[in-house]
């Protein structure tokens, strides 16, 4: 429960908050201490990035990486500075994922969270190169990577060079992995198109947030094909773990421990 | 033209589809089949021949000519076991270290149920990252459609070409315009086809491709021969390349793609 404190000071902790989903409404503080967990249906909140690092990370070992890149409308795209600058004010973040390293119990990791509180964690420029950047950097220290995935998918205010992305990041991911160092995907609710179709399925252990949306097509895309109903658990992460997708599934409050056993068990491979 | 006839020319039926240049650029050929996991998937046609003087492993994607041929093929939206077909086909390809030449012409990958539960992303996502470590030259041709990530999949490659009226886009400009603008009317649609810059010029201007290729369909055999000489040219020197530096090539092909800016906040 080290990351209580951290937490807690950045709320006003007797605030109350509603579940989306089953409206229950409790205090932040004992939310936090419920790992953002409802107490009434079990519904995960969606974390933000710093929020995600401080449940995981040893305290104060977080060093952050390549904030200051911000996107840019080089399509001059409808919309899209107005949507940059209000995601920009309400996170107070520069840009949809947060890099650097950590440490977990005393072992070093590369990290990147994805928050889609940013335009839906969408990857444009700057998620692709942050996220290329943590790994040569990974692949030049010899340290694994620890990824939590959250995206909406590509950027289409970026046009096709969002989709390169893809390409960008698969290439740096293919050479850590040549090193043979260790890369865990953590996929978290919603994980989707692009990003699933690139490095969040890269991962050579996946493990999933439980019922984490996870999945390439949109639901409405997949209904409209298929002209049938879908399952409720469709794209699921238990769904996944039903086709051999993922390899755990891990509660968030096991998740800082499951991810020191698998770094202690790759030690000395890094 | 503009982009939004653009878009409609590239989805022109009666346009040549994938196995219309294999005939024409390839000899000696056998069509290879199946993923070896869970079926053969009829979008993608794959198979192995010669391009002039070498040896090559080729991967389709093959939308179909007539309405029967067309549901054979899926429309040319493959699905996972398409990927992993194609996939197997240039780890062989690696194996016996000949070149891929990919042609891609997809709406997209297949967005069907049996396609998420098969794993259409991780199918896509192996695709990716096994072309940007494969130790053989990949060139790819967007023949048509280039749509998303079912096209990247088959298009992290050394060298991208794209015919003059083909289009590569992240998204449809259907899909973006009901994302962003509710509906998907007609004058969306083009806003948003002119806003994604999807047309082959500006593949070229953004470095998304090393060329335009001309199109002109009623002499085809002789415009298939021109790609045939500059595939040839560019297969010379990749393959003149080292090791190392074919793969360094592929990955600072794509490493210098982003456009973003530095703050001090």
């Amino acid at each position: 429960m080290g990351f209580f404190n951290e937490l807690v000071g950045k709320v006003n902790g007797s605030a109350k908050i509603k579940c989306k989903k089953c409206s229950y409404e409790d205090s932040a503080y004992n939310l936090i201490k419920n790992y953002y967990i409802c107490p009434s249906c079990g519904h995960y909140y969606r974390l933000s990035g710093r929020d995600r690092i401080a449940l995981i990370a040893d305290k104060k070992t977080f060093k952050e990486q390549d904030s200051k890149l911000v996107s840019k409308d080089f399509l001059e795209f409808p919309g899209y500075q107005d949507k940059l600058e209000k995601a920009k004010s309400t996170t107070k973040e520069n840009d949809a994922v947060v890099c650097g390293t950590m440490k977990i119990d005393g072992r070093e990791c590369a990290v990147f969270v994805m928050d889609s509180r940013f335009m839906m964690a969408s990857m444009g420029s700057v998620v692709g190169e942050k996220i290329t950047r943590l790994f040569e950097y990974a692949t030049a220290n010899m340290l694994p990577v620890i990824g939590f995935t959250a995206s909406g998918g590509a950027r289409m205010q970026e046009g096709v060079i969002s989709l390169m992305q893809m390409a960008k990041v698969s290439g740096a991911v293919k050479n850590h992995s040549n090193a043979g160092l260790l890369y865990i995907t953590v996929l978290t609710d919603p994980t989707t198109g692009g990003v699933t179709a690139s490095f969040a399925m890269q991962g050579d252990i996946i493990l999933a947030e439980p019922k984490a949306l996870v999945g390439f097509a949109g639901r409405r895309v997949v209904e409209q094909t298929t002209k049938s109903q879908l399952p409720d658990n469709f794209q699921s992460a238990e769904f996944l773990m039903e086709h051999g997708f993922v390899d755990a599934l891990v509660p968030r409050p096991e998740m800082r421990d499951t991810l020191s056993r698998l770094l202690k068990i790759h030690e000395g491979r890094a | 033209m503009d982009a939004y006839e653009k878009l409609k020319t590239a989805r022109k039926n009666g346009r040549p589809t994938g196995e219309a240049y294999v005939t024409e650029l390839f000899t000696d050929t056998l069509e290879l089949h199946g993923d070896r996991r869970f079926a053969d998937d009829l979008a993608i046609m794959a198979g192995v021949g010669f391009l002039g003087k070498y040896p090559v492993t080729y991967i389709a994607m093959e939308k179909g000519t007539d309405l029967q041929s067309r549901m054979v093929r899926n429309f040319g939206c493959p699905k996972p076991e398409g990927y992993r077909k194609a996939l197997r086909l240039m780890k062989q390809a690696e194996k016996f270290h000949r070149p891929v030449i990919c042609f891609v012409d997809t709406l997209g990958a297949y967005p069907g149920a049996d396609a998420e539960e098969r794993g259409q992303g991780q199918a896509i996502a192996e695709s990716i990252m096994e072309m940007m470590g494969l130790h053989t030259p990949v060139i790819s041709v967007v023949i048509g459609e280039g749509g998303s990530g079912g096209a990247l999949a088959l298009a992290s490659a050394n060298k991208v070409y794209i015919l003059e009226h083909a289009v590569y886009s992240v998204i449809s400009p259907e899909g973006c315009a009901s994302i962003l603008w509710k509906e998907a009317t007609q004058e969306n649609v083009a806003k948003a086809t002119e806003c994604l810059h999807i047309t082959a010029e500006d593949m070229k201007a953004l470095g998304v491709a090393e060329a335009v290729i001309e199109e002109d369909f009623d002499n085809f055999s002789e415009m298939c021969r021109g790609i045939k000489q500059r595939l040839i040219k560019s297969l010379d020197k990749l393959t003149a390349l080292s090791d190392e530096e074919l793969l360094a090539q592929r990955y600072q092909r794509f490493r210098s793609f982003g456009n973003f800016d530095q703050t001090n906040k």
